[in-house]
């Protein structure tokens, strides 16, 4: 058994809280283990742009705290992965490294950064999570949405194909669900416009959802929840912008893997999907 | 029509002290990053081409009081393109930190600044939030991370955006 501690941000633990159960349940069923991270905060990524050195040593603090406990932090959120594998690189800048043992932080311990998407392809690989699948879903047509921040800046991560990506299709492919090769698959979300061009934002997010209803997308899978929060909650938005109809659901990854392993539409959190998944869930015979 | 007479020559220099700008004088204008910009793509007011090439002429306050360079997504895709190694969401986001020492702040941010201030997070958390939680089986959250005022005083932006 692994262990990890689990970061978890500000959108997930409020907005998202059936990411987190689904993600706590799955990586239960894969007997990994995670630690809570006490006083963890905001990652710094939403004031980057106001500045970097601030995002950074927010982020760095919560480095400081998964290396105090000497365990390699796990994410759920893009975002929060970027942010926080770029302090965890910084460590090695000096200039930096001053700055944040200035505030007190200490970093006794080398640790990781990894999405929990990536921990699940690199630490517990396809043939572990394979076995596990007991209800493929082989009804299922979905879109895999990767979000920028999963792969990118490859500079940071050294993980994927940065123009083609591909480990998260493998995953979703693992529960018997198609995952459909669509264009502009690394299309953006949208969600960092979000709070300066709202319809910019809305029509970004409306790319993707415009192609999974073309290819009869049954779901559109997410790993991040601000992409979630562009094609979910600003999916009306996006109807009515455009005069069209969608009603896709948005689901995280860890509910579909959930329910490829046979688990109860509650232990995924299902009805808090803002969407309803109600054909969906037809499809697979009623979700245990 | 720009008027080089307008032109501040040390813009740039002030750009590549600044955390990920440093990368600016590589830029010989190819505009790989322009045609691999998704929010381009939607929107041709952004341009990461032409805020590095004014930014190099010295077109200080045209780059910095236009709201278009706020519409860059941070996406990553033109850093992953540009044959040049330049960090270009990175050298972007050195030009919106500039803007913003000049007084050049969305309020947007100036919001979120102010929330991670008094919270250490974006939303409040609010007793429903736990409870709801709670009956999830999920652990309880602390409700504010004080420790994140202490950066952004340590490194003194509040004050900064507020000027």
């Amino acid at each position: 058994m692994k262990k990890y501690a689990l970061f978890l941000g500000c959108t997930v633990p409020i907005r998202a809280q059936h990411y987190e159960l689904s993600a706590r349940n799955v990586a239960k069923e894969l007997s990994i283990e995670f630690a809570d991270m006490p006083k963890a905060s905001c990652c710094g990524f939403p004031i980057k742009a106001v500045d970097a050195e601030t995002a950074l040593l927010i982020a760095a603090r919560n480095i400081s705290i998964a290396s105090e406990m000497n365990l390699d932090v796990v994410t759920l959120c893009n975002s929060c992965t970027a942010m926080l594998s770029d302090a965890q690189k910084q460590m090695e800048n000096d200039h930096f490294h001053k700055k944040f043992k200035t505030l007190g932080f200490s970093y006794p311990h080398e640790i990781t950064v990894k999405h929990f998407v990536r921990v699940l392809y690199e630490d517990v690989g396809l043939d572990v999570i394979k076995k596990k699948v007991t209800k493929p879903l082989d009804s299922l047509k979905v879109i895999a949405h990767y979000g920028c921040h999963y792969m990118r800046p490859s500079y940071i991560y050294g993980f994927d194909n940065p123009e083609v990506p591909h480990t998260f299709d493998e995953l979703v492919t693992l529960t018997g669900a198609q995952s459909v090769d669509y264009y502009d698959k690394k299309m953006c979300c949208g969600g960092s416009v979000l709070g300066i061009d709202e319809k910019l934002a809305v029509t970004m997010a409306n790319h993707k959802l415009h192609f999974a209803k073309g290819n009869g997308a049954d779901a559109l899978i997410s790993i991040c929840p601000f992409c979630t929060v562009m094609y979910e909650d600003n999916q009306r938005k996006a109807e009515e912008l455009f005069e069209t109809q969608y009603g896709i659901p948005v689901l995280y990854y860890p509910q579909l893997l959930g329910l490829s392993f046979g688990l109860d539409k509650n232990a995924v959190g299902l009805r808090f999907n803002r969407v309803r998944p109600n054909e969906l869930l037809e499809k697979i015979g009623g979700g245990a | 029509m720009i008027d080089l007479k307008k032109a501040d020559p040390n813009f740039k220099y002030e750009i590549i002290k600044h955390e990920g700008g440093e990368g600016l004088l590589k830029c010989f204008g190819c505009s790989d990053c322009a045609a691999s910009c998704p929010v381009r793509y939607f929107d041709e007011r952004y341009n990461p081409r032409k805020i590095i090439r004014l930014t190099l002429l010295g077109m200080k306050n045209e780059v910095l009081s236009s709201p278009f360079l706020w519409l860059c997504a941070h996406c990553h895709a033109c850093t992953e393109r540009c044959p040049q190694g330049i960090l270009v969401a990175e050298l972007i986001n050195a030009i919106k930190n500039y803007a913003v020492e000049q007084g050049y702040c969305p309020e947007g941010y100036k919001t979120q600044l102010d929330l991670l201030k008094k919270m250490g997070r974006l939303y409040e958390v609010e007793d429903f939030d736990l409870k709801k939680r709670q009956k999830l089986g999920l652990p309880p959250i602390d409700k504010t991370i004080p420790e994140v005022a202490k950066i952004v005083d340590y490194t003194g932006i509040a004050k900064v955006v507020k000027k």
